[in-house]
């Protein structure tokens, strides 16, 4: 699968070394070169420097030839623009959107993207597992901390 | 009318204080606390200090009874959201865009926002007009279409110097609205023939600008 990411920040970076071990094809976008480190030493993939609502930059980053898009900034609206030009210009397949208001998130998923806000997330998961909700909670924070877990293990250990 | 202004900067700020001159009803949506105070003391109680991409704030602001909303903000993505939420959360009548980046205007387009206006473009519009192109100047864009209004004067020597109309060889979809010939306006019929030092104005797409000119420069 080939996979654009704009949007290099914890979240990005985390989800593109995901994806690269599992051998899709990955651009990940940041306008600010810094962001890239925290990519892994072994990625396979492509940084691309520039402004990820530019088509000019995400042509290069490959949106064209892309069967999945998201957008992972810190803006919200910074987001929606730059899944809308991968859903409506480029047609791409699947457009996923991080959109921290909720009411924003759920205006343009009625306009066919697909948004997920952090806050609505992390709350409902955090609800669930104070409430002891076996459904959903605990397998998704097992999930998680298996991947924090595999993290922290790959820290060179440093000696006192 | 009654307009709600997005992003009370510099072209927010003056947009508006012309707007409340010309005698209509504004209302500025600016999220900054301070400049939104600044705005008061200028123009009076015109201001709600809010973001105005969330739309309740829009709501309170009045765009879905607004004659206009006015995206004017300094950030592309920020005017896009601004003026899509006031069309799907508030069904405003009419949402005109600031597009900083020109490249912008054919992704607004093609994200249902119609009316944009680029400072850079209308800069080089400006522009191109006071520099001497041999009498070719692009005068301005027409709203809400991908058209545009030229003047050209004909040059002696040219090929549409003593030509007909019907034989220019204008790209298609352009239109001669008229023709000034000594200070008159003539009808522009396919027999018409033009003379050195008419004027003629020719509506085009924004895209075959080079077509037109090569038609009546060669």
């Amino acid at each position: 699968m080939n996979v654009v990411i704009v949007g290099c920040g914890r979240t990005g970076a985390f989800l593109a070394e995901l994806l690269d071990q599992g051998g899709d094809t990955v651009s990940i976008v940041d306008i600010e070169r810094s962001a890239f480190k925290r990519l892994p030493a072994d990625f396979k993939g492509t940084p691309v420097l520039g402004n990820g609502t530019d088509m000019d930059i995400l042509r290069q980053a490959g949106v064209d030839k892309a069967n999945a898009f998201l957008s992972l900034t810190e803006g919200d609206n910074r987001n929606l623009m730059a899944a809308q030009i991968a859903k409506k210009i480029f047609g791409v397949g699947q457009v996923i959107a991080k959109v921290n208001d909720p009411i924003r998130a759920a205006t343009y998923r009625g306009q066919g993207l697909y948004t997920f806000s952090r806050t609505t997330i992390l709350g409902t998961l955090l609800h669930a597992v104070l409430s002891g909700d076996k459904s959903i909670g605990p397998n998704l924070m097992r999930e998680a901390m298996k991947h924090d877990e595999e993290l922290s293990a790959e820290l060179p250990s440093v000696k006192r | 009318m009654y307009f709600v202004v997005a992003g009370g900067g510099e072209v927010g700020f003056h947009l508006s204080k012309a707007l409340l001159e010309a005698g209509h009803e504004v209302m500025i949506i600016e999220r900054d606390h301070r400049r939104a105070v600044w705005i008061e003391e200028q123009l009076g109680s015109v201001v709600i200090n809010a973001p105005a991409d969330e739309g309740r704030y829009q709501i309170q602001a009045g765009c879905h009874r607004a004659d206009a909303v006015l995206a004017v903000t300094g950030d592309d993505e920020d005017n896009l959201i601004i003026s899509q939420l006031a069309k799907l959360k508030c069904g405003a009548n009419r949402v005109i865009a600031r597009v900083n980046n020109p490249k912008n205007e054919i992704v607004f387009k093609a994200m249902g926002i119609d009316e944009t206006l680029s400072s850079t473009r209308v800069l080089m519009g400006v522009i191109e007009q006071e520099l001497p192109t041999g009498g070719f100047m692009p005068l301005m864009p027409l709203t809400g279409s991908h058209l545009e209004l030229i003047e050209a004067e004909i040059a002696p020597g040219t090929p549409p110097a003593g030509q007909e109309v019907q034989n220019l060889g204008l790209p298609t979809g352009s239109l001669i609205g008229g023709i000034v010939r000594k200070g008159e306006i003539l009808h522009a019929h396919g027999d018409t023939r033009l003379e050195v030092g008419d004027r003629v104005i020719v509506f085009a797409p924004t895209a075959a600008e080079q077509e037109v000119r090569k038609a009546l420069f060669g």
